[in-house]
């Protein structure tokens, strides 16, 4: 009797919760944003440049700035972001688990994170390359001189993978010395617990500006792979991955037509280029497309800036990290940004 | 005159005897249980079901065969950048199960050291080990192992200061073992023909220290006399493998490690990250073993030490061979979750870059491929076992130290 008491126990408790089912936890990304009243942005812990908190707490950064331009199109307000430092080897589970509702996070797009990993990249931002950073008293001038040498590496980044590649077909040996996060790698690295740091270009260029003594360590010639950096959203939401790619796109359009946060507003009483005009919402309806109001890109880019204004202000060669445009010039002048029409 | 109480109906069977009738009372409860539970568990298991198909991502083991693509700092056995995601995380198993196996050892010396000592006459002693106790079991173990780990990286020499003509430092032991920043290199035995026969000798002269002392045990039990059976066994040791070493022509080189290019090699390796995570998980735990130790002498009543000094034992004796078997029955159990303590504990490898199955399998691996969930049930599966393995090898033992009732 006590068994079939029980059997039938089970038999009742399944039918019952199969019919009380799980509710869908995939509902509109921008929906839940404009409720929360506020957009979730995972960024890097601390890179300088990119991603860092300055001395009063208010995050800075290349990524922040793309943070505050979605929440600028959304809002109208670039300050209603709330930031989640996030470490390599967390940053997708976050995304995915709705933790954040972006990533502006030096992440790299490849097929397997797009394909497979589930994430939505929604554009480039950085175009990069995996480096080496040294001591100059090794006296190595290349990236093939570093046979048996002891390698300081984020976990769960594509440079550990890359560097697995590199050195496995030059026919290498190395140690590698995982490390968390960007900071504890460059401690590791000062403390002289690895030969050599590796990262994207502009990360150890980021790291070698905030060393004591910039100049005893170099970067070496070799950029070993392509690394595109970009914004990433889940998968399974165009809408919202449409908000952030076409924020990114006005941030880059906006430069090209020459629209940056001084001249913005007195463009905006309109011009005779009809796709300025589309772009700060004087003409057509292209914010009600998105779900945002008309004025979001004008917004964005008196707010935050267009995309050149914000690489010149926390990357540029005026700055301690002094990166140079290179690759992510405009097209029109020999790099590798562009924006597809707003038309 | 009616009756005061009604008798029950003895036929007829109502709902209202569910709850009120403390013939089903009970099993109405477990039933109402069992319904809570079950709709729990299905709700959680349909819930990320849903949500796993929503995201396209169905459960899928696929990708333990794929090559890893990442290379591992501390490798047991054979592994490459090629090998499987499988064979990782087996690599990540091994370096769990050695930094806690050589963890549980050192705790135990240092715990029952410590344990001990704490218990001495000597005042200074005494409160040394009280001071060494409460500081380390009182502050968690995450930060003892990253202090330690700043530690030997920052205060140690680094590899290059071994370079040069007047080197800012050097080796130790006429120059055999290299103590840096990266870890600490010691001597790497080099087996040439004939190690064989020394290794041979050096297991049967192990049999016969563990026959001896069976004999010297009888021997005592029947004549009343002891041997001093420390310097017997010491002798067959040593003597015997010593002798075949140098018959055969030292057939066991050790090779020294050698700064050559950037790093020390030539000899064996113990990375910093490695020590730092034996260490501060062996210091933790041994202050904790310390206290079950102290608490197992304790337990013992007074009378026992009394009687055997009244016998003329020394205090050494007393401890050895009247306190401590009969403390070990009250100490063992709670040793046995030490033991498992520091074993899940060093899955906190990964704050100093050792790369256990959380750095392998739960780390890199997972997030490489994106299958979390996966990864922690795997992972979640392995500790369970490892834990259940060690808690039922201890339960042997403690089986063979209580007291046997005949």
């Amino acid at each position: 009797m006590k068994k079939s008491v029980f059997m039938g126990t089970l038999a009742a408790a399944g039918l019952v919760a199969t019919g009380a089912m799980a509710q869908d936890a995939g509902s509109s990304t921008l929906a839940a944003v404009k409720d929360h009243g506020a957009l979730k942005c995972g960024v890097n812990p601390g890179t300088p440049g990119f991603a860092a908190p300055d001395a009063s707490g208010v995050w800075k950064g290349f990524d922040v700035d793309l943070c505050r331009a979605v929440a600028a199109a959304i809002f109208g307000d670039p300050e209603k972001v709330e930031y989640t430092p996030l470490t390599s080897a967390v940053r997708f589970t976050a995304l995915s688990s709705g933790e954040v509702d972006m990533l502006a996070r030096n992440t790299t797009w490849t097929f397997s994170r797009d394909v497979d990993l589930k994430a939505e990249f929604t554009g480039v931002n950085y175009y990069d390359g995996q480096g080496f950073m040294i001591p100059k008293d090794l006296g190595v001038s290349s990236a093939k001189e570093l046979e048996g040498a002891t390698v300081c590496i984020e976990t769960g980044t594509t440079t550990e993978l890359n560097l697995a590649d590199y050195f496995r077909t030059n026919g290498m040996d190395y140690e590698p010395v995982p490390v968390e996060s960007f900071t504890e790698a460059q401690n590791q690295f000062l403390a002289g617990a690895c030969d050599v740091y590796t990262t994207d270009a502009s990360a150890l260029a980021a790291s070698r500006a905030s060393f004591e003594n910039p100049s005893d360590y170099v970067v070496l010639p070799e950029i070993i792979s392509k690394e595109p950096l970009g914004p990433l959203v889940r998968h399974g939401d165009s809408e919202w991955g449409d908000v952030v790619r076409w924020t990114l796109n006005a941030m880059v359009s906006a430069e090209e037509l020459g629209v940056t946060s001084a001249n913005a507003a007195e463009m905006a009483a309109g011009t005779d280029n009809p796709e300025i005009n589309r772009l700060l919402g004087v003409e057509g309806e292209l914010g009600a497309m998105l779900g945002l109001p008309n004025d979001w890109a004008f917004n964005v880019i008196t707010m935050v800036g267009n995309y050149g204004e914000t690489f010149e202000a926390n990357i540029g060669e005026s700055t301690p990290v002094g990166l140079a445009r290179g690759l992510n010039a405009l097209w029109t002048e020999g790099g590798l940004i562009y924006s597809p029409p707003f038309r | 005159m009616t009756t005061m109480i009604d008798p029950p109906k003895a036929d007829g069977f109502r709902i209202s005897q569910l709850l009120y009738d403390t013939r089903y009372r009970a099993i109405t409860i477990q039933v109402i249980a069992v319904i809570a539970f079950v709709m729990i568990a299905v709700f959680l298991l349909v819930n990320v079901n849903r949500n796993l198909a929503s995201l396209g991502k169905e459960i899928d083991f696929g990708f333990l065969s794929n090559p890893s693509n990442y290379d591992i700092q501390q490798v047991l056995v054979d592994y490459s950048s090629q090998s499987s995601n499988l064979r990782a995380a087996y690599v990540g198993l091994l370096n769990t199960l050695f930094v806690a196996f050589l963890g549980c050892i050192l705790a135990t010396l240092i715990g029952v050291t410590a344990g001990v000592l704490r218990l001495s006459k000597n005042w200074l002693v005494a409160k040394i080990m009280t001071v060494y106790v409460e500081t380390f079991r009182n502050i968690p173990v995450v930060i003892w192992i990253i202090a330690t780990m700043a530690v030997l990286s920052e205060a140690l020499p680094q590899p290059r200061a071994f370079r040069g003509e007047n080197p800012d430092a050097s080796m130790w032991l006429w120059d055999s073992v290299a103590v840096t920043g990266r870890g600490t290199y010691i001597p790497r035995p080099e087996w040439g023909a004939g190690s064989v026969f020394v290794v041979i000798t050096f297991l049967l002269s192990l049999v016969a220290i563990w026959a001896f002392g069976r004999w010297s045990k009888r021997r005592f039990e029947a004549t009343g006399q002891i041997l001093p059976n420390v310097w017997i066994k010491l002798a067959i040791f040593a003597v015997p493998t010593l002798l075949v070493f140098f018959i055969l022509g030292r057939p066991i080189a050790l090779v020294s490690p050698a700064l050559k290019g950037f790093n020390f090699q030539g000899g064996i390796q113990l990375s910093n990250s490695f020590l730092a995570l034996w260490l501060a998980l062996s210091v933790y735990t041994g202050s904790f073993i310390a206290e079950i130790v102290r608490s197992g002498i304790l337990a013992i009543s007074k009378g026992q030490s009394e009687a055997a000094f009244a016998l003329g034992m020394r205090p050494s004796r007393t401890m050895n061979l009247v306190i401590l078997p009969q403390a070990l029955r009250v100490i063992i159990p709670p040793l046995i979750s030490q033991f498992l303590n520091l074993t899940k504990n060093s899955s906190l490898a990964l704050a100093v870059g050792y790369q256990d199955l959380r750095a392998t399998l739960g780390g890199t691996t997972m997030n490489n491929t994106g299958r979390e969930l996966e990864c922690m049930l795997l992972m979640m599966m392995i500790y369970l076992v490892v834990s259940l393995l060690i808690s039922s090898g201890m339960n042997v033992y403690n089986k063979s130290m209580k007291l046997k009732e005949r």
